[in-house]
């Protein structure tokens, strides 16, 4: 990009506009350093004594590391599947009640998460998911749709209609054209999809707290913030960062990356306004 | 499924002389229909379902064991006598308000900073946004310690730049000093990420219009005021629909770093929602609030859509 001609003081502007957004920076980054920092510090110095500490906290977080392990597993791939099949339906299919089954998707954005979670928890019960895992995890699909439709539909619109064609022409039906041809076509989506649903069921805390209720079903959030307790005063803070370590690293590492993939689906979301 | 059975009549009828097509395209409205199947359950059972129900559990008296019984209107009638969610909708609203106002500033100021390709602007975004990729709940453990007077490294600085004379308690000490909290961790956590939105319409505006306008002699404001914010009109709103919808359903914070305390007053809506369902045991009030709620936001969301069709015309 090439940029008009520099003014005098141009030199001074610019080292004004990099201590200001360096201190920016600076103030941005240094709760993430200092969680990290405190989290290996004790009174005799530094040590992983912190993080040991963490994972025998009760009888152990191996229970909650499983169970949000299980629910992230399910909700990535129940997104996937329903989103994939949707989009493929709604970008290449016309079929009746189509405007309508998209549109109720998208209404879902537009509810209230306790508006939605309250009842759930009865029809839960009726269900025969309550207190469970599979239960949470159909939720967070759910909740997941709304952004995973709309970005997989747009993807499966964009795909030129001779590579469908080409496919049908080599003798696959339309789920043979979808798995062998048009899946990597918008693996870009499904990329991205993937990392939403990540990183949404990895750290969700509300859903979570309601539909949950007994201690060997929590997820590492639940449990963490059930280990803060309500007492003031008798909070293990050097303890409780570790944890927080524990859970922001997997996002952190995945956010650096795949960034492309998520500011991908941010421009999807932006332009829906 | 039973939505397979929806077929169209009619048009089977008139199949007859070009049969061939016709049944093609009926083939792929029922293969259409096959893959749709798997989102048209999920959102009929844990969407609509829910939906209709959380209306029917509000008109009766429903505890979270035992029988529900109908008691229409009482649910509705007691949310006026309900001191705490009094209490909860003005601090929520005042919150929603400090909150909006607050955290468009710093995400609008960095989406500023950040919008020219120069050296560094990378790694500045990243440096941004990363509190983004980090979970709300345990963004809000991070902030519990590090505003704590136990292990927080706030109080030692302050003390020592000689800003405070004494270590404060940040997060219970006072209700303005947790509001204060929240909104720190809040436009901590989310100013990166709306400053990514606000990026999105920055870059949008053609350049040749700045060049025009600095041409013409318009300085920075000017420029910011007249072609900047106009421009931007539709993520500038769709920005604040976020923020304001955010705000008014806000619980983790709260719940987590103050505990809706000091006494109450930094407890919200969904707060006492919650209270009602899992502490009174009283499911069906819940449910009376859950719905009052949900009809706020439609009308707020209908009003502002439709400002924003009418500005952007």
């Amino acid at each position: 990009m090439t940029r008009p001609p520099r003014r005098a003081g141009t030199k001074a502007a610019s080292s004004g506009y990099y201590v200001t957004t360096g201190a920016l920076a600076i103030l941005f980054l240094f709760p993430l350093l200092w969680s990290g920092w405190s989290s290996v510090r004790t009174p005799h110095g530094f040590s992983l004594q912190n993080y040991t500490d963490m994972f025998h906290y009760r009888d152990g977080i191996g229970t909650y590391l499983i169970n949000s392990i299980a629910v992230t597993s399910m909700t990535v791939a129940g997104t996937l599947v329903v989103s994939v099949l949707g989009g493929y339906a709604f970008g290449r299919f016309r079929f009746p009640g189509r405007n309508a089954l998209f549109l109720a998707t998208l209404a879902i954005l537009m509810v209230p998460y306790p508006t939605i979670l309250i009842p759930l928890y009865v029809l839960l019960g009726d269900l025969g998911l309550q207190n469970s895992l599979v239960g949470l995890s159909a939720v967070l699909v759910m909740f997941q749709l709304p952004f995973a439709t709309f970005m997989m539909r747009n993807s499966f619109e964009a795909v030129p209609q001779e590579l469908e064609d080409c496919a049908q022409v080599d003798g696959c039906g339309t789920f043979g054209a979808l798995r062998r041809v048009l899946i990597h076509a918008v693996r870009p989506a499904v990329v991205t999809v993937g990392l939403f649903a990540f990183l949404a069921a990895w750290n969700e805390f509300f859903a979570a707290l309601i539909l949950l209720n007994s201690s060997d079903k929590f997820t590492l959030p639940v449990a963490a913030v059930a280990m803060e307790g309500r007492t003031f005063g008798s909070i293990d803070y050097p303890t409780m960062q570790a944890g927080v370590v524990f859970m922001a690293l997997p996002c952190l590492v995945l956010f650096l990356f795949l960034q492309r993939s998520y500011v991908r689906g941010f421009m999807a979301g932006a332009l829906r306004g | 499924m039973s939505l397979s059975t929806l077929k169209e009549p009619s048009a089977v009828e008139d199949a007859r002389p070009r049969r061939p097509l016709l049944t093609i395209r009926r083939r792929r409205a029922a293969q259409g229909l096959g893959y749709a199947a798997p989102t048209a359950a999920v959102v009929s059972v844990f969407f609509l379902a829910p939906l209709v129900l959380v209306v029917w559990m509000s008109l009766n008296h429903w505890p979270l064991l035992g029988n529900p019984t109908l008691s229409f209107p009482t649910n509705y009638t007691d949310i006026g006598d309900n001191t705490l969610f009094r209490g909860a909708v003005w601090f929520t609203l005042r919150y929603t308000v400090v909150m909006t106002v607050v955290l468009f500033s710093v995400a609008f100021g960095l989406a500023l900073l950040v919008q020219n390709r120069r050296r560094g602007v990378g790694f500045l975004r990243t440096a941004f946004f990363l509190p983004a990729a980090v979970g709300f709940a345990t963004a809000s453990l991070l902030f519990l310690g590090l505003l704590s007077n136990e292990i927080g490294p706030v109080n030692p600085l302050l003390t020592h730049l000689g800003i405070i004379s004494r270590p404060v308690s940040w997060i219970s000490g006072s209700p303005n000093t947790a509001l204060g909290s929240t909104v720190a961790l809040v436009t901590w956590r989310f100013a990166g990420f709306n400053m990514l939105i606000l990026l999105t319409g920055l870059q949008a505006i053609p350049v040749e219009l700045y060049e025009a306008a600095r041409m013409d002699g318009a300085n920075r404001v000017q420029i910011l005021r007249r072609i900047t914010v106009p421009l931007m009109r539709p993520t500038i709103a769709l920005v604040l629909i976020m923020m304001i919808t955010g705000s008014l359903l806000a619980f983790d914070q709260f719940y987590i770093l103050t505990g809706g305390g000091p006494d109450n007053s930094t407890t919200s809506v969904v707060m006492v929602i919650v209270r009602e369902a899992f502490v009174r045991f009283n499911l069906g009030s819940a449910a009376a609030i859950s719905v009052a709620v949900l009809g706020v936001l439609v009308a707020l969301n209908v009003v502002q859509l439709s400002i924003l069709r009418r500005r952007s015309r």
